[in-house]
């Protein structure tokens, strides 16, 4: 290994200071212990960046492995004789286990893994959820992906136009309100779907997110193409005696969220049961009972998450299957919307990758280069996407208000006698 | 261990995990017991026969095997939680069992070195177990109190050189959470801002948030180096974004040699790109005209053509926007909003940004009611009300003009009467 040359960074350095763990003094204290040249040089670029104010990697790049079409992201510098170790700074993106569980002899392996093949930068984890590995130069692919796979038993997930590597909340691994097993669902259909995983063939991406309860944590509703949220459709359950014990301040409210700051004494009248979106519960105050008429209730989980010791979602439980959520890029942001309200699912979920495989295939079929299945849906309709597309019956849930202009499209079928009409015999009944 | 005996040994390893189809529940792959042997992949991978000894969609690890015994134990049967002091849960069985999660902030940009620390960590009080959530924050599970004391104290006292936490504890309750963002300068072609850089000032502003209960709700920050918004902020309480100002360059010299010219056509969601012909030393050569009147700078034609760069360092900027959530809780998911954009770009610290974010935490701290998230609170209040408060200078820049702009205009009488209603006709014309 020859001398490491190192680069001034003064701004970069700034970031030195401060509370919040500095990514700069781990990677120049990395790179002085392992004599990383390329650590100093994304440092020394990342400096030049902070100069100019503009990013210093080129354009794209096609890289990969062979017979794969994602899972790794070409990089280059446009700085190639100042930086010379991150002229190439490629992306591997290595599928998280779901939940991002991990064991250290597992993280240690990948760990010395990446230090041999690349720059030993990581994030855990990128946006979609894969662990992401910065920086190998391009003869380093293959042999990383190898080692991944040989010695590690271990894939890279989604990049481009396929689907992307699916993830989950913590699910019923850690929380008391996962309503059904997210990483049973994500592990199932990652590995049901990995073709459509590694070969894109898709008009652009596509995402699936499991999120255990209507809290959204993994924010399916926001990011994921198809979206399942677990819900429920029997009673909240209750223990009157805790609810009693929240009311008489013997329990933290909200399991002690709010312990920083003095919001006076718990009431449930103002904290609870005025705030219930529903205004379906009733605290009794002579009998010291709280009531719910479940039959209103829209699972906001507020209740719940007030008084999570008293009150616990019902045992009937199955996934709200929204569809379309995306951001920005193209056509504007959206949110995912209903696509079915309640399904029962179970492991292997056939029923969910058929209805998968409807919507690809008509999303491959019409869908534009770069349109998320979400835009396709605005561009047809969410009535014909319903109706036409997948033969779902359309119902309330499927809105939350009809449209207000009665500019509907009919089809000619829907109309008594069609659309063909016999124009001699109209001015017959009405003579110019 | 001879090259070929370590190939046998691996492909043994390999055989295993075919029998099960990798599904190793109750044991660990044992494949994870070998150590890391660096040379093999040569010995494995050859260029010219790629096939051959390929491994390919086989997933990420089974989750099952990387949760501890307790939580394997203890899977779906979690009875209830309580946040035992800022970051960290403690978490009850029906089983009776316990554990306590203590949560961390990460940088998400770091070093192998600093994830073996983790494991370090993780290997002292966690038997090797260790999970991360989907807000990059790193989790420690420990079953008894002894233990959790250690690991905080132990925790607390893990610095960088220049004093920063490597691990500080928080992201739970009525706090901010990590900040969930994109790769910025350090990684990426098409920003406009960097995010690391950008994160780690903010952080170290509002660093006391992340490890207290202080604020009426969760509040969610998240950062977007671009429209493209890899981060997905747009649901966020507080979120930043970089944004492009400039038309889009049109290299005529070498567009139709890196460019599929109707794609970059296609690749504008207004229609603001044609192409066109033009002369270069004689030469007809196909290329484009960007109608820049049209232009709003969302860089989808720099992502589809290498020869359309569209970052500046002088006229990139960012844009703050607040009130998104995809929770249900109490209310639907909703979009953040623009409030406040042309914000310069001032690495390496931020200070114009680091201020307005720091400034409307701090209202909303002080106004809002317990539960009420940033973009409820501002509901209630009224958006004229939160930029009276936050002394944010309302500018044309906030008032939609896209695709459903229509629905943002204020159309009944309902106002709130802030300084920005005048009393004379005059008054409401722009003073020259």
């Amino acid at each position: 290994m020859g001398e490491i040359k190192k680069h001034d960074t003064p701004m970069v350095d700034e970031l030195k200071k401060g509370r919040w763990p500095s990514f700069v003094d781990d990677i120049y204290t990395y790179g002085e212990k392992h004599k990383k040249q390329a650590c100093f040089d994304i440092m020394g670029q990342l400096e030049l960046s902070y100069q100019h104010k503009e990013t210093h990697w080129k354009h794209g790049g096609i890289v990969g492995v062979f017979g794969y079409g994602g899972g790794v992201i070409g990089r280059y510098s446009d700085q190639q004789e100042r930086f010379p170790a991150i002229w190439a700074f490629h992306t591997l993106r290595v599928h998280h286990p779901a939940a991002k569980w991990y064991h250290t002899k597992a993280l240690r392996k990948l760990c010395d893994m990446w230090e041999h093949r690349g720059s030993g930068l990581v994030n855990f984890h990128g946006s979609t959820g894969d662990i992401i590995l910065l920086g190998a130069v391009t003869e380093q692919l293959e042999y990383t992906f190898y080692d991944l796979t040989h010695q590690l038993h271990w894939d890279l997930g989604g990049s481009g136009s396929n689907l992307r590597s699916p993830a989950c909340c913590m699910g019923k691994s850690l929380c008391e309100w996962a309503l059904f097993d997210v990483q049973d669902m994500d592990y199932e259909l990652t590995m049901y779907f990995q073709d459509e995983l590694h070969r894109p063939a898709f008009p652009y991406k596509f995402k699936f997110k499991f999120s255990g309860c209507p809290l959204d944590c993994v924010a399916a509703v926001a990011r994921a193409d198809l979206s399942f949220v677990g819900t429920w459709r029997d009673d909240i359950k209750i223990d009157q005696e805790a609810v009693r014990a929240y009311v008489n301040g013997e329990i933290p409210p909200n399991a002690g969220a709010f312990s920083d700051r003095d919001w006076g004494p718990f009431d449930i009248k103002k904290e609870v049961i005025d705030l219930c979106p529903a205004k379906c519960m009733y605290w009794d105050e002579k009998e010291q009972k709280l009531y719910i008429d479940n039959k209103e209730c829209v699972r906001c989980m507020h209740c719940i998450a007030v008084m999570p010791e008293a009150l616990k979602p019902g045992d009937d439980r199955g996934v709200c299957i929204l569809i379309g959520s995306k951001s920005v890029i193209l056509e504007g942001a959206q949110l995912s919307s209903i696509l079915a309200p309640f399904v029962k699912v179970e492991p292997p979920y056939d029923d969910i990758k058929d209805l998968v495989y409807k919507i690809w295939d008509y999303w491959m079929e019409v869908g534009k280069n770069r349109e998320r299945v979400g835009e396709l849906m605005q561009r047809i309709g969410l009535n014909r996407f319903l109706v036409d597309v997948l033969g779902i019956e359309p119902i309330p849930q499927h809105i939350s208000i009809p449209r207000s202009e009665p500019y509907i499209f009919w089809r000619e079928e829907e109309v008594p006698g069609g659309w063909k009409r016999d124009l001699a015999e109209f001015r017959k009944r009405h003579p110019i | 261990m001879a090259d070929e005996q370590v190939i046998e040994k691996l492909k043994e390893l390999w055989n295993k995990y075919e029998e099960i189809e990798g599904k190793f529940k109750d044991e660990m792959d044992p494949v994870f017991d070998e150590p890391y042997y660096p040379g093999i992949a040569e010995k494995l991978y050859n260029p010219d026969k790629p096939m051959e000894n390929r491994i390919t969609d086989i997933g990420p690890p089974y989750f099952w095997q990387f949760m501890p015994p307790i939580i394997k134990k203890n899977f779906g049967k979690w009875k209830s939680h309580r946040i035992i002091r800022p970051g960290v849960i403690k978490r009850v069985s029906e089983t009776g069992d316990v554990i306590y999660v203590v949560r961390c902030g990460t940088p998400r940009l770091e070093t192998v070195d600093y994830i073996r620390e983790i494991c370090d960590i993780a290997d002292k009080y966690c038997d090797g177990y260790v999970r991360w959530t989907t807000r990059n924050n790193v989790e420690f599970i420990v079953d008894s109190e002894e233990k959790l004391n250690a690991l905080i104290e132990d925790l607390e006292n893990r610095k960088h050189p220049n004093g920063s936490y490597k691990y500080p504890i928080g992201g739970t309750g009525a706090g901010v959470s990590s900040i969930v963002h994109t790769q910025g300068w350090i990684h990426c072609h098409t920003p406009a801002i960097d995010a690391s850089g950008l994160v780690k000032s903010i952080m170290d502003e509002i660093f006391d948030y992340f490890g207290s209960h202080k604020l009426p709700a969760k509040t969610k920050l998240a950062l977007a180096c671009c429209l493209n918004m890899c981060g997905a902020v747009h649901c966020s309480d507080i979120a930043i974004v970089g944004i492009h100002r400039k038309p889009p360059f049109v290299e005529d010299d070498r567009i139709s040699a890196v460019c599929e010219i109707p794609l970059a056509v296609a690749a504008c969601p207004l229609g603001a790109v044609r192409p066109a012909t033009v002369e270069i030393e004689g030469k007809k050569k196909k290329t484009v005209r960007v109608n820049v009147e049209r232009c709003m700078f969302c860089g989808n034609c720099y992502t589809m053509c290498p020869a359309m760069p569209l970052a500046d360092g002088e006229g990139d900027c960012i844009t703050i926007v607040v009130g998104g959530k995809v929770s249900n809780r109490l209310s639907p998911p909703k979009f953040s909003r623009v409030v406040l954009t042309g914000i310069p770009n001032e690495p390496p610290r931020w200070p114009t940004t680091v201020k307005w974010i720091k400034r409307i935490l701090e209202v909303y701290a002080q106004h809002a009611n317990k539960y009420e998230r940033v973009g409820v609170w501002i509901e209630r209040i009224g958006w004229e009300r939160f930029f009276e408060l936050t002394d944010i200078p309302f500018t044309e820049k906030c008032i939609d003009d896209y695709r459903l702009a229509y629905t943002t205009y204020r159309t009944t009488t309902h106002f709130k009467f802030t300084k920005h209603v005048k009393t004379k006709l005059e008054d409401y014309y722009i003073q020259k």
